[in-house]
């Protein structure tokens, strides 16, 4: 069973895609050059404070608007272990699971929780957080299936024998 | 048990007699289009995933529009590898320079009724406008379609959204769209379809149908779907006898119905900086601006030219005051200059743009700073959309931009 414990970082509801990454930047050669700017419309100092394995819990709509795949891969650049959010717009959490980023819908835990917390992931069971637990609903089968191959890149390798 | 639009197509897709909400089903795909700016990305991961040849060269549609004219050297690079990509996959669609993806699809026919295509941008849901199933993907989905030809999806649930009667003078389908969105919400379609029907939207132009499938995704929604009618069949280019399998079943099923009646609808705006932050005009009357923008895959086409042209004739755009016209594409640009209405935008005082999508994804064109603040026509409000984010963006009709473009400030457009 995986379980993993990161710091958590707090958003808000309607966290859309020209927050995470704005168009000004796409246009940059790779997500690696886009990184630092990530966030930057609503808190232009985030990217450089996220680290290695810390969980960004938010609102509802967390990825609506615009289809730009950077927005997940960014995310997962800056070292962020999973996405917590009360719920996700559809394209960014089809982006996200081919890409290999874990998301986690939960409904309760983003009130409870103060940024800076250390929460606790159990995968497909439950979140721990301030002594309390936070029910986790696994995904279905065949997204689990391209999250666990590392992500639809890798799952299309397999396939073509590459 | 009948069927909702969706599931028919589905259905037909599939050959499956029957589907629900809430499977997953592998579908052929109908078309893909693909945009500039996520050109590189697409091919690199096409190439990364060990695919050699697209699946069909004939269902692969280029179009260059975000980029288009350059606005940093940069951009360029997207240009020379979607070229040598078109070149080496000899791919029959491409558009470098004829207008916006979502205006060009249906325009062109590669959008059809009761087919399923996907593109790289959010509002690929334009094409519901013929009752066709269109969605957003990323470019590794994108890439992975590119080589087989499928794509999972789950079958959504639908909204039944009924509008009956005549709407009043000044108030338009980006209006009863603005309305809707601030009924659900920015997330109140999530992973559903919108189906529309009542009289309202029969009377409706396939442009104006356009308007309101093309902003459905800001409600979150998969895709936003009007039974095809002669004036879809002829739009299209295709017969009625050819689609009349799609229609929604009256004993289909539905997760919720939203009705309203079209005379109690008003001139609506987004204002900053959700789109579902909706208000009449007239609770914003008098409130300055540096800029209009009538323009864009939501509001770019004849129709929307028309209305401003007709509202700003031997009129001037005030002082201080930028209006920037934007058509959806080359033919609605030739149409329009036809038609005398760019001479009527230029004599006012327009800045009549070449089509492509420029201001409205912040690129080029008109972008914004600090303090400014922009009534636009286009889809998105968000923080940093058109400029830096300290730019105050309000969304609305043309009718309404083109009425406020004159004043200077908000206003609501006239109702005769």
């Amino acid at each position: 069973m995986t379980q993993f414990t990161g710091k958590v970082w707090l958003l808000g509801d309607d966290i859309d895609t020209d927050i995470i990454i704005p168009t000004e930047y796409l246009a940059l050669p790779g997500v690696e050059d886009m990184k630092k700017y990530a966030f930057s419309p609503l808190r232009e100092e985030l990217a450089g404070q996220i680290g290695q394995g810390d969980i960004i819990v938010a609102g509802k709509n967390f990825g609506c608007g615009s289809s730009r795949e950077q927005a997940p891969e960014i995310i997962k650049q800056l070292g962020v272990r999973c996405v917590i959010a009360k719920s996700f717009a559809r394209i960014f959490f089809r982006n996200a699971i081919n890409n290999g980023l874990l998301l986690i819908e939960s409904g309760g835990l983003r009130d409870d929780v103060a940024e800076g917390d250390v929460i606790t992931v159990t995968m497909g069971e439950k979140i721990q957080a301030g002594g309390k637990d936070y029910p986790i609903t696994p995904l279905p089968e065949n997204l689990m299936d391209i999250l666990n191959a590392g992500g639809l890149v890798k799952a299309m390798q397999a396939r073509n024998g590459v | 048990m009948g069927h909702t639009l969706i599931e028919k197509i589905v259905m037909r897709n599939t050959g499956e007699p029957s589907v629900s909400p809430g499977e997953i089903k592998t579908v052929k795909v109908d078309r893909v289009m693909i945009h500039d700016i996520f050109i590189p990305f697409v091919v690199d991961k096409f190439r990364e995933m060990g695919f050699q040849k697209v699946w069909d060269q004939d269902k692969v549609v280029l179009i260059y529009d975000h980029l288009v004219p350059t606005s940093a050297v940069e951009d360029v690079r997207h240009f020379k590898i979607g070229d040598a990509f078109v070149k080496e996959q000899g791919l029959k669609h491409f558009h470098r320079a004829d207008g916006i993806c979502h205006q060009l699809m249906p325009e062109m026919g590669y959008a059809k009724p009761g087919n399923i295509v996907f593109g790289t941008d959010s509002h690929t849901t334009t094409y519901g406008c013929v009752c066709c199933f269109s969605s957003g993907i990323g470019y590794t989905e994108m890439a992975a379609v590119l080589g087989t030809g499928e794509m999972w999806i789950r079958v959504p649930e639908t909204i039944k959204v009924v509008i009956n009667g005549k709407l009043p003078k000044g108030v338009y389908a980006k209006d009863i769209i603005l309305r809707l969105i601030g009924d659900l919400r920015a997330d109140g379609a999530t992973y559903k379809v919108l189906e529309f029907s009542g009289s309202t939207v029969e009377e409706m132009s396939v442009s104006s149908r356009m308007t309101i499938s093309n902003m459905a995704i800001e409600a979150g929604a998969k895709a936003a779907l009007f039974a095809p009618d002669e004036k879809t069949c002829a739009y299209s280019g295709v017969k009625m006898e050819d689609v009349d399998w799609l229609y929604a079943d009256e004993d289909a099923s539905y997760c919720q119905v939203m009705e309203y009646r079209a005379e109690e609808m008003a001139a609506v705006l987004a204002c900053p900086s959700q789109v579902d932050n909706i208000h009449n005009v007239s609770e914003m009357a008098g409130t300055k601006l540096d800029q209009v923008f009538i323009g864009s895959c939501t509001n770019g086409r004849l129709e929307d030219l028309s209305v401003a042209a007709k509202i700003l004739k031997g009129k001037k755009v005030a002082p201080f005051v930028k209006l920037i016209v934007t058509p959806a594409s080359r033919s609605i640009y030739q149409e329009a200059v036809k038609e005398g209405y760019i001479r009527i935008l230029a004599e006012a005082g327009a800045i009549v743009t070449h089509p492509g999508c420029g201001l409205c994804c912040g690129r080029a064109c008109g972008i914004l700073t600090d303090g400014e603040r922009v009534l636009a026509t286009n889809n998105r409000n968000f923080l940093g959309r058109m400029g830096t984010s300290k730019v105050e963006i309000f969304l609305g009709s043309p009718a309404t931009a083109a009425a406020s473009a004159a004043a200077g400030y908000i206003t609501v457009p006239e109702q005769e």
